[in-house]
């Protein structure tokens, strides 16, 4: 039972549509790589190890809050545990770059800012970093978004940007 | 085409239907909790009320219902179906048949075992179970055991289909069981992932073996498993739409090639994609996330493959009953069919869910989604409804002929499909909705105290299209119960719809038959994808961190 045939029978509306198809996914590759490139909106990349159990020894996170590194640039280390955030609330001036620095202390929890693009995966044993300019003066809630026990829902805090 | 002359024995059946029976048996439990989510959301808690002295916490609920629907009914059904498309695609018996029912019966003493952890509320972990988190071990060692309960079964799928192999030389695979094959081995090689994590990890953790784990690397190990999982549970609905829904329809596959390339490529790229559930992720770098964005958007190729070959197909069996003109085919297709109506408004529903999963994927956007509402929004259009929907369309047909009874209540089951439609259209737009605004996913919303009054209309559409799927899901439920029980019989027995190709796929070119090529592209490409972080995650790990169990209230 050989089979002369090796090559694929391919319907003319059928071969357009893998044209087209092959065409749209060569946008996408183009669309996502200079996205993920050029507008300087960042995913997060590895920056530190710690020891969950023990950050008194990670100096940073020995005691966490808002740094001030040059005027209108910050540095805030927040430590996420069940199930609040510490701190749980900083004050920064309109205009300020903040660079977040979180961990957690015992499960893992999410750290999302709301109305900014800043969404973090909070993993034990890890740091989470990203930057962020607050141009406008208001509230902004950052939240846990990772399941963290019976009291998740009630675990947020806020940056306060006053003008 | 010859027809198949191979006709299941009544103990087949019997062993095919208890698959079904555990599959419809966890939905009918799980599928309890979602819609008492749903309805937390709108202001209405049940918990408090009435549920907490048997079912202890919000959690427990939302524990069960990712257990039970997302692993028990998908991964019950799709061993049970795949067991009738390999016996009745290859025309022969299986090759052992104790191997398989083993296999079986561990799935079953899995569950039993997983589900007495999580009903104490020791195990409210969720699905994905992320340490160090943890739960009783029990349930990880349940949960371990439908794993490899499914390996086995799968084991005996490939040693049937190597003696059909040995009779049947130079003849191409049936396509049914080739798709089956190709199901069984993705999901093989994806669970490498879990079975690292719980067998190296986990299980030793959870029993006091091992002091600490490193969480992102159980991360990394989950993920490997967690993408791959949605192909397992969505290649079946596929090989139901290929090779089943236009004979269903009353047409024939369009093309048995490319529903062939495009089930290898559906194995070749499933895999090697996990990150991208990480994008967010602080210890994957940012370089492999994109990576994995690529190599997850070429999934998009045989995805519009499908999408041309089994809509072509029901064009061809709309116009062969009458359907005229660009689209008339479409008001000619069997809508009265609630098997056929479960696999359209699945596909329907399931093409939006796709939209959403491309903008899921796209690496920076995903910053936008990441852990919000919008991401169950989501998969409850994929697999919830893609998947789960025709699934239900499938047992329409399939157990009819596994009974020999008629379908019990056909209106009843046609009224049940859309509801499903219509209850999902509006939870899961309007999860999609507060997902954008910022709510966050696995949260009783109701209790949150940063939830703006804004959304409270959103949230009230979440809790009625909930309820909508509750109904839907008794009456999906009671048509399988009546169904079984009615005393009625059918004259003879009904034929399985399994359609033809356009072309005798005899013709299908050789290389679309060949395993050993496919499976090197396979491991080349995991190599490739997860190779450098897997060395590098496993190298430089800090098993630092101890069990947290004392948070799950109740």
């Amino acid at each position: 039972m050989a089979n002369k045939h090796e090559s694929m029978h391919i319907d003319p509306y059928e071969k357009t549509w893998i044209i087209v198809s092959i065409l749209m996914l060569a946008v996408f590759f183009g669309a996502i790589t200079v996205a993920g490139l050029s507008f300087g909106v960042r995913v997060p990349d590895p920056v530190a190890r710690v020891n969950p159990t023990d950050l008194q020894a990670s100096g940073t996170f020995a005691e966490p809050g808002l740094k001030e590194v040059a005027p209108k640039r910050y540095e805030a280390y927040i430590v996420a545990q069940t199930w609040s955030f510490n701190p749980r609330e900083i004050t920064v001036p309109a205009g300020s770059i903040v660079k977040f620095y979180v961990t957690s202390r015992d499960v893992q929890h999410g750290f999302k800012l709301q109305n900014t693009n800043v969404n973090m995966q909070i993993v034990p044993g890890q740091v989470s970093s990203l930057a962020v300019k607050f141009d406008e003066p208001g509230e902004y809630d950052f939240i846990c978004t990772e399941y963290c026990g019976i009291a998740h829902a009630t675990m947020y805090g806020k940056v306060i940007v006053v003008p | 085409m010859t027809a198949n002359t191979y006709q299941l024995t009544a103990k087949e059946k019997r062993f095919i239907g208890w698959h079904f029976i555990f599959a419809i048996a966890a939905l009918s439990i799980g599928s309890l909790f979602g819609p008492f989510q749903a309805m937390e959301h709108a202001g209405w808690n049940f918990y408090d009320k009435f549920l907490n002295p048997i079912f202890h916490s919000y959690y427990e609920g939302l524990t069960l219902h990712g257990v039970l629907n997302a692993l028990i009914w998908t991964t019950f059904f799709i061993t049970g179906f795949l067991t009738f498309t390999i016996i009745y695609g290859l025309k022969r018996p299986l090759r052992y048949p104790k191997l398989n029912a083993l296999g079986f019966w561990m799935m079953v003493v899995g569950l039993l075992i997983a589900a007495v952890p999580i009903l104490l509320n020791q195990a409210s972990v969720l699905y994905t179970f992320y340490p160090p988190m943890k739960a009783h071990p029990a349930f990880y060692i349940g949960v371990t055991l439908v794993v490899v309960g499914s390996w086995i079964e799968g084991y005996g799928f490939y040693l049937t289909y190597y003696q059909w192999r040995k009779e049947n030389p130079g003849v191409r695979t049936p396509l049914i069981s080739f798709m089956s094959l190709i199901t069984m081995v993705m999901w093989q090689v994806a669970t490498l992932g879990a079975a690292a994590e719980l067998l190296v990890d986990l299980i030793p953790w959870s029993l006091g073996l091992r002091a600490g784990l490193d969480p992102q690397l159980d991360r990394t190990y989950f993920w490997w498993t967690g993408h791959p999982l949605v192909y397992f549970w969505l290649l079946p609905a596929y090989m139901s739409w290929y090779a089943f829904l236009p004979r269903q329809a009353g047409g024939k596959l369009f093309s048995d090639s490319l529903a062939r390339f495009s089930f290898w490529l559906f194995l070749l790229l499933s895999v090697p994609v996990g990150f991208h559930h990480q994008y967010v992720d602080p210890g994957v770098p940012e370089g492999w996330k994109m990576v994995h964005s690529l190599l997850t958007y070429s999934v998009f190729f045989p995805s519009m493959l499908t999408a041309f070959t089994v809509v072509a197909s029901l064009e061809n069996a709309g116009r062969n009953r009458g359907g005229k003109g660009l689209l008339g085919w479409i008001t000619k297709l069997p809508w009265n069919d609630p098997s056929v109506l479960a696999q359209l408004l699945a596909g329907i529903l399931f093409f939006f869910g796709g939209i959403g999963g491309l903008i899921n994927a796209s690496y920076n956007i995903n910053l936008v989604v990441h852990n919000t509402a919008w991401v169950p929004g989501h998969f409850h259009l994929t697999v919830a409804t893609g998947v789960t929907l025709t699934f239900m369309g499938i047992l329409y047909w399939l157990v009819p002929y596994l009974t020999k009874k008629p379908l019990w209540c056909k209106k009843c089951a046609v009224i049940q499909v859309w509801l499903w439609f219509i209850g999902m259209t509006i939870f899961s737009n309007a999860m999609h909705v507060v997902g954008l605004l910022g709510a966050p996913r696995r949260t009783p919303l109701g209790a949150a105290p940063y939830i703006p009054e804004e959304w409270a209309g959103h949230l009230l559409r979440v809790g009625i299209g909930g309820f909508i799927l509750l109904i839907s899901v008794y009456l999906f439920v009671a048509v399988m119960i009546g169904s079984l029980v009615t005393k009625k019989k059918l004259s003879e027995e009904p034929e399985p719809p399994v359609a033809e190709s356009l072309l005798d796929p005899q013709t299908t070119p050789r290389w679309l038959d060949r395993w050993v090529p496919w499976l090197v592209g396979v491991v080349i490409l995991l190599v490739i994808a997860y190779g450098p972080q897997l060395v590098y995650q496993i190298s430089t790990a800090q098993f630092t961190s101890p069990p947290i169990t004392n948070i799950f209230g109740g």
